[in-house]
């Protein structure tokens, strides 16, 4: 009797069997040749992607992420040991206080001399010495705007979001950040304070200001755009060209309050195991060709000095995409917040979505 | 006997596999919920909820997932009892004809209603080529509850169909023969009979409606806070795990809380499906 | 007056069945747009169909899905339904409580659950696809068992007893006895799991490790830019073949059933 009972479970042992192994394959396997990236969604040409791993003969673990604050998140957890990451200026900072951040061998970079010195120069806010960031791409927070339905006028100030006229017409940006510095802006405070009454002002403005608004958006703000859904939407210089290629009306502008410029770098984490590897990256998407086809694809302002040979007067021209030298001289970069800051603003942003 | 209990051994991996992945994972759980980020004891999250903003999130969870589960209540019930009287042989048809809309992807059913329903959307459109007034709908608690609705009335659909099904025609017939109209036999014997079926249905459609946060993510536009989304920003955006795991553990409180209520109702003997 | 009432409940039906389908023509008619927005329609096309196999990232993607997919559910499908025998024939109350913990993943919101495997599995296993495969048996364990189970409780306990009493060894009993019993909940079962599998995001974003990639955390990270409309062309194709193999099955079920009722 028990033999029976055995032969079934092992019958059941034997269904299973094929199937962990086919599983099993799929677990990872530590090995030298390959490279783990994390790197904001749909921030890559699929080209360059494929290029880097035929060249080199490195495999690719490439991971995308959606909000800068996801990334601090999937990172912190310690799951999965990144090799190299992109992401925005404060949080790199945040990491560098962590001591989260390993020193890149710049000699083993020789395309980082294609990186604009202006763009370096601007990093040494959150990368005073120059020993762990490589620019990818750089842009600003500003407004998105309907011609037919705003006039450029309205829009030059932030004031232009809390007009009752466009009830429902205005899309806010859904970042905790960038919302409460367009706040501090249009009170005339720092982008940077860590005030809690300035930053207590701020918060009462962003509620009076929800009831204007239509949507608190950030992935879909520029397809909200498009079909004219809203009339003015705060958002990233990048959407802001997306959504100009699709809708001819549409406009940007930074208002004259200033805004925030944003420097996204690649940077080696601590948990790095393949650090020639990452150097190869990085090196890779400084390089000419890669960096042109980067920027055809994101359309946010690069760094790399020689992709200007490679695009048309027009583009060049595009201050959607490039930034003035008059509307960069508004813009502030963020500095990191410390943690009780950090946590006041976050809390303040949970009351105001929630009342 | 003896046999009995062999037999009962072929759920030993099952058992071994609940220990790890259901109860070991819990008391993760339940260890982030009663300590500090530096690892000290407290309840501190726990007796979070009582935060205004907690609450009002709650209170809205409560709201939004009620009215979802009586819309679909409201709109399920008929077409089980039409299917059922459809007299259709292949039971299996039907079953799957209600999930299959799950073979193309949640987030993409989703994002379709976002075409739908937006100012400029197919449904204004539509209102407008009828020369009807335009509605502002996306973006509200409405749409969350529209789109939860969709989500989960095959839920409620599948187990009061089967509930209908387990009963005896005879019975109803037998109704009608001694003289009951229709709505008499519907109210006196067809809902009573279902009864089960409802139960299982409203938990269904109940608890995950609770504890949802993607529809009020892509239908909410940021502006309806469930406390789905709060357990889930605390874990992302604010990087809170002992914050999120306490409230988690509330939530899981009040799921169970609500479920014992419904189960009082179901006084079914069989160990079926709770939820 | 039947007439009226037909029509009506047919109209209903109707009403139902476009709400719940509406979204999936939304879907359909995109994956012929010829436009990377998907709010301007820029004229039919069918390149999305015939770029698709030369988009490595979504074929990778969907390799990635079935593979785990179908572990999963299979697996699930063994462990569940072995697992709603035991029970069955355990005592009431050893029961009682496997039934109570086989509830919690039901009951539990997504992310707790997702992160709650997360954090276990990071102490034992490398994230990766393994991972991910896991975490779905976890979750779709329970569907098996409450499908499997009804059927199982329909059972005549005596019929097995009786089976054995003629002189059927246990696994001939089973076969003979029990399995065609149970065989349609666990067929419901093993669908139900795999639909569930194939629909989840939640806890596959929080289990999987780096590169690995499902249809469901794709498309979640490519909603910060606009989804590859190639991907509207793979759903399309997905929801076609679900539905042809739905029809197909049927079609021969119900001849089944008609040939042996004659």
């Amino acid at each position: 009797m028990k033999k029976k009972l055995l032969s079934f479970l092992s019958i059941i042992v034997f269904t299973l069997a094929p199937v962990l192994g086919l599983t099993g394959c799929g677990s990872d396997a530590e090995d030298t040749d390959t490279l783990v990236v994390l790197n904001y969604g749909k921030y890559i040409e699929a080209d360059v992607l494929k290029r880097f791993q035929e060249e080199t003969g490195i495999t690719v673990k490439y991971e995308e992420y959606e909000q800068v604050e996801d990334m601090y998140a999937k990172y912190k957890a310690g799951s999965i040991n990144y090799d190299v990451i992109c992401t925005s200026d404060y949080m790199i900072e945040t990491l560098r206080q962590e001591g989260e951040l390993i020193p890149i061998d710049y000699s083993s970079i020789p395309n980082y001399e294609n990186i604009d010195p202006a763009i370096i120069d601007a990093s040494e806010a959150f990368d005073p010495t120059h020993k762990y960031t490589v620019p990818y791409f750089y842009g600003t927070v500003g407004i998105l705007y309907n011609t037919n339905m705003v006039d450029e006028q309205t829009v030059s100030s932030w004031d232009s979001l809390w007009d009752p006229a466009f009830k429902n017409q205005i899309v806010m940006i859904n970042s905790q950040r960038d919302a409460f510095m367009v706040a501090l802006e249009k009170l005339g405070y720092d982008i940077n304070t860590t005030d809690k009454k300035e930053l207590d002002e701020a918060y009462k403005l962003l509620c009076d200001e929800k009831k204007y608004v239509y949507a608190y958006l950030q992935d879909e703000t520029y397809e909200c755009m498009i079909s004219e859904d809203a009339a003015m939407a705060v958002c990233y210089s990048g959407e802001a060209a997306m959504g100009m290629e699709y809708n001819e009306d549409l406009a940007y502008t930074v208002p004259k309050e200033g805004g925030n410029l944003w420097i996204d770098s690649w940077f080696i984490p601590r948990t790095c195991k393949h650090y020639d590897a990452a150097m190869k990256w990085i090196d890779f998407m400084c390089e000419e060709e890669a960096a042109t086809e980067n920027f055809e694809y994101v359309w946010y302002a690069t760094p790399n000095t020689k992709v200007a040979a490679h695009e048309d007067a027009e583009t060049l021209a595009d201050e959607t995409v490039f930034p003035t030298k008059e509307t960069l001289s508004r813009c502030k970069l963020y500095e990191a917040y410390d943690n009780e800051t950090l946590d006041y603003t976050t809390n303040l942003w949970k009351k105001l979505k929630a009342f | 006997m003896t046999n009995k209990m062999r037999t009962s051994f072929l759920a030993a991996p099952y058992a071994l596999w609940v220990l790890i992945c259901t109860i070991l994972p819990l008391f993760y759980i339940l260890g982030y919920a009663v300590t500090t980020s530096s690892g000290s004891f407290t309840l501190a999250n726990l007796t979070a909820i009582a935060d205004p903003v907690h609450l009002k999130s709650l209170w809205l969870s409560i709201k939004v997932a009620f009215m979802t589960t009586v819309i679909c209540l409201v709109l399920a019930y008929p077409v089980a009892l039409i299917l059922h009287n459809l007299k259709i042989t292949n039971k299996a048809f039907v079953v799957f004809l209600f999930i299959l809309p799950m073979w193309m992807n949640f987030m993409l059913r989703i994002l379709a209603w976002q075409i739908i329903l937006s100012n400029n959307g197919i449904l204004n459109s539509f209102l407008s080529f009828l020369g009807l007034p335009t509605i502002h709908i996306l973006y509200t608690k409405s749409a969350v509850t529209l789109g939860m609705v969709y989500d989960f009335l095959p839920y409620m659909i599948l187990p009061i169909y089967n509930a209908l099904a387990k009963i005896n025609d005879q019975v109803v017939e037998a109704a009608a023969d001694l003289g009951a109209n229709w709505f008499t036999t519907f109210t006196k014997i067809t809902i009573p009979l279902s009864r089960d079926g409802i139960i299982s249905g409203i938990i269904m459609v109940f608890v995950p409606a609770l504890s949802s946060f993607v529809v009020s993510n892509l239908l909410g536009g940021g502006k309806v806070l469930l406390i789905g989304n709060v357990i889930e920003q605390e874990f992302t955006l604010a990087r809170n795990w002992n914050l999120g795991s306490g409230l988690s553990i509330i939530l899981m409180i009040f799921v169970l809380l609500s479920m014992s209520i419904m189960n009082r109702l179901d006084d079914s003997e069989n160990g079926g499906m709770l939820v | 007056m039947t007439k009226i009432k037909k029509g009506t409940s047919y109209l209903y039906l109707g009403l139902i069945f476009l709400f719940l389908y509406a979204p999936i023509l939304v879907l359909i008619v995109l994956s012929f747009n010829n436009s990377m927005s998907r709010t301007v329609w820029g004229g039919f096309t069918l390149k999305w169909y015939f770029n698709l196999t030369s988009n490595d990232n979504i074929m990778d993607a969907l390799g990635t899905t079935i593979k785990i997919t179908l572990s999963s559910s299979i697996l699930a499908t063994v462990l569940g339904t072995s697992a709603a025998i035991g029970i069955q024939y355990m005592k009431k109350r050893h029961a009682a409580i496997m039934l109570g913990a086989t509830n919690i993943p039901l009951l539990n919101a997504d992310i707790v659950t997702g992160i709650s495997l997360m954090l276990l599995f990071t102490r034992f296993t490398p994230l990766g696809t393994f991972s991910v495969v896991l975490a779905h048996i976890a979750f779709s364990v329970p569907y098996v068992i409450f499908n499997v189970l009804p059927r199982l409780q329909s059972l005549s306990e005596s019929c097995f007893e009786a089976a054995m009493d003629l002189g059927a060894t246990p696994s001939y009993a089973f076969a003979k006895v029990v399995w065609p019993e149970i065989f349609p909940g666990v067929l419901s079962g093993f669908l139900m799991a795999l639909t569930m599998s194939l629909d989840d995001f939640t806890i596959t974003y929080f289990t999987k490790g780096a590169g690995v990639n499902t249809l469901s955390t794709m498309l979640y990270t490519q909603l910060r830019k606009g989804i590859q409309p190639e991907l509207y062309a793979l759903s399309t194709i997905l929801f076609l073949f679900a539905f042809v193999l739905l029809f197909v099955t049927n079609y021969k079920g119900t001849t089944k059933e008609e040939a042996k009722t004659k």
